[in-house]
């Protein structure tokens, strides 16, 4: 029995991280329940405000005391009783999911997603679900159908998105860690935007079972955390082979040894439309980089500039796919129509929001008869000459560096058309596109207090060594 | 790209719009289209693609586990919750119970032909 003298009272989630977090309740010096409890404090005070979260759950509290049993009897890992805040779009059994859309507002998961399994099976503390761009479709969170969330160091601006609820969530201390999607760029870029760790596996590497599909070639489930060793340890227990999704692997590690790494920068792809305070805080990481003795190399990656507009022919197409299974018949909002056709206008349109059904026009049109050559083929044989670069690239370097994004968190409205928006990601989009593995780290904050963030790419299936460098960045800023 | 062409996408892919919605598409069209079409200028060379996805099959069997389903006890049917327990039925109740319109263990819908 622990004795309440040796217990820490007021607990400060502002400074703590799922690695300290773990050992205090392994010492006894806190519970899971008081740091639950801490968090829906946090919760309480500004989720009003941030709107990141869109649902507390209400087993929380319930489940912390099943960790705090778990970690009492000895059993468990260092996810055992910690919060973490999920996004909208990954399934918890008998939890809503709403990828924050309307059409699935009262939607019921019927079953667990597999990492979900997986930390359940830790004991993990699951706080609530995380707003979301509607359907992930967004760099800013302002495409929620539950209205936007605040970036916590600016509530003029946003959190980055699309998971925009994630990142606010771990920045606002209503959790220790969240769980995000990243199909273009979705965990990197608000992790960035709100001075987090944000890291997308190697594809294949987390199943995608029990995650609402945006993009089934691209999309991955990721950690946004506060630290790289926190990201470490949610990648680890989220990671594996899953029967039960076709494009799961078994991720066989390259190892973890970057003595000697060489760091390559593709200085031509940041030439132009990046900020120059952004550029500023780059270069200094840069020099950071080179004071710990690696090698920092020049390199060219033609084909890989052209990675957004392949992004916009593949992902539009994967989408419109991927929704037509959302029409009102056996779940969601359904709208009758005069007869079934006029069922499904009725509901999608009624329950999907303006990007979303802009998206699947898209998608629809690179896929139509008469265009599907030009775009949708002709884009998949860019996007295999953009893997084959990386491919190559990685026999002269270990890592590819660049800024994660163009610009710190923007304020909202800033992007007044979708090609705007869209822009935000140059950076992270190659990573999708070719497969690899790539985190941000946060690398300063601006004049205003805004924060920056830095993205190291790494070969397929180097996720450890990715794990590494960043560690050592992280470690220096 | 025309309103017409607008209309024709959005009828394949069950949307409505409104006349303002289909003008906005349009534009937004036009600019999307604009910046993707750049991949048609790129010089791609002949390349053998190995893909890294393959499709993966399976037996067309039935698990063991479902081969052998039986009601729980107080249940009658799979509709409803067991008199003695409270708990549904079906292992599918939460499917079930979303189903917008339904009858019995089916989802009911307009006339399809």
């Amino acid at each position: 029995m622990l004795t309440k003298k040796f217990m820490i009272e007021n607990i400060d989630i502002k400074n703590l991280n799922i690695e300290k977090a773990s050992e205090m309740l392994r010492d006894g010096k806190i519970t899971s329940v008081s740091l639950v409890e801490a968090c829906l404090k946090n919760i309480t005070e500004r989720n009003g405000e941030l709107n990141a979260i869109l649902e507390v759950f209400s087993d929380a509290l319930e489940n912390a005391k099943k960790a705090d049993e778990m970690i009492a009897r000895g059993e468990g890992d260092q996810l055992t009783g910690i919060p973490l805040v999920i996004k909208d779009n990954i399934f918890i059994t008998g939890k809503k999911v709403s990828a924050s859309s309307k059409i699935l507002e009262n939607y019921v998961a019927s079953y667990d997603a597999f990492v979900i399994e997986k930390l359940k099976k830790s004991g993990a503390v699951f706080i609530g679900r995380a707003n979301m761009d509607e359907f992930a479709m967004g760099s800013s969170t302002e495409n929620s159908a539950y209205g936007p969330t605040k970036n916590p160091f600016d509530i003029t601006r946003v959190p980055g998105g699309s998971s925009g609820g994630s990142a606010c969530s771990v920045a606002a201390g209503f959790c220790l860690g969240a769980l995000g999607t990243d199909t273009g760029g979705s965990i990197r870029q608000p992790a960035s935007f709100c001075g987090l760790v944000g890291m997308k596996p190697t594809y294949g590497g987390v199943s995608r079972r029990g995650t609402i599909a945006m993009s089934s070639s691209l999309d991955q489930i990721g950690p946004i955390t506060k630290t790289v060793e926190d990201a470490k340890i949610i990648f680890t227990t989220i990671v594996g082979k899953d029967s039960m999704d076709a494009t799961s692997i078994d991720l066989n590690s390259t190892g973890s040894d970057i003595s000697g790494a060489k760091i390559g920068i593709p200085r031509d792809w940041l030439k132009e439309g990046i900020d120059t305070d952004v550029m500023e805080n780059f270069n200094a990481s840069v020099e950071k980089l080179k004071k710990l003795g690696y090698e920092i190399v020049d390199i060219d990656l033609p084909y890989s500039k052209y990675s957004l507009a392949v992004y916009y022919i593949l992902m539009p197409a994967e989408v419109s796919t991927n929704l037509s299974r959302i029409d009102g018949i056996r779940y969601g909002n359904r709208v009758e129509g005069e007869n079934i056709f006029d069922t499904y206008k009725k509901s999608r349109s009624a329950g999907f929001g303006m990007e979303t059904r802009r998206r699947i026009i898209l998608g629809s049109y690179v896929l139509s008869h008469g265009y599907y050559d030009a775009y949708y083929n002709k884009a998949w044989k860019v996007r295999h000459a953009i893997e084959k670069e990386f491919e190559d690239i990685f026999k002269k370097v270990d890592f590819v560096l660049t800024p994660t994004t163009p610009s710190v968190a923007f304020k909202f409205g800033a992007k007044k058309d979708p090609l705007q928006m869209y822009l935000s990601d140059i950076f992270t989009v190659p990573a999708n596109i070719a497969g690899i593995p790539s985190l941000s780290v946060p690398s300063g904050f601006s004049k205003e207090g805004l924060p920056y963030g830095i993205q190291f790419m790494a070969p397929l299936c180097a996720d450890e060594k990715l794990f590494e460098i960043s560690l050592e960045l992280e470690e220096n800023i | 790209m025309e309103i017409k062409d607008v209309e024709n996408l959005a009828e394949m892919s069950k949307i409505e719009l409104t006349d303002a919605e289909k003008e906005q598409i349009l534009k937004d069209m036009d600019g999307i289209l604009g910046y993707v079409k750049q991949v048609e200028e790129v010089q791609v060379p002949d390349m053998i693609i190995e893909y890294k996805l393959r499709n993966i099959w399976r037996e067309d069997k039935i698990p063991d586990s479902l081969m052998h389903f039986s009601l729980p006890a107080g249940c009658s049917s799979l509709d409803g919750f067991s008199i003695t327990t409270g708990m549904p039925c079906s292992p599918n109740y939460i499917i079930l119970s979303q189903f917008p319109d339904k009858d019995g263990g089916c989802v009911k819908v307009k006339k399809v032909l």
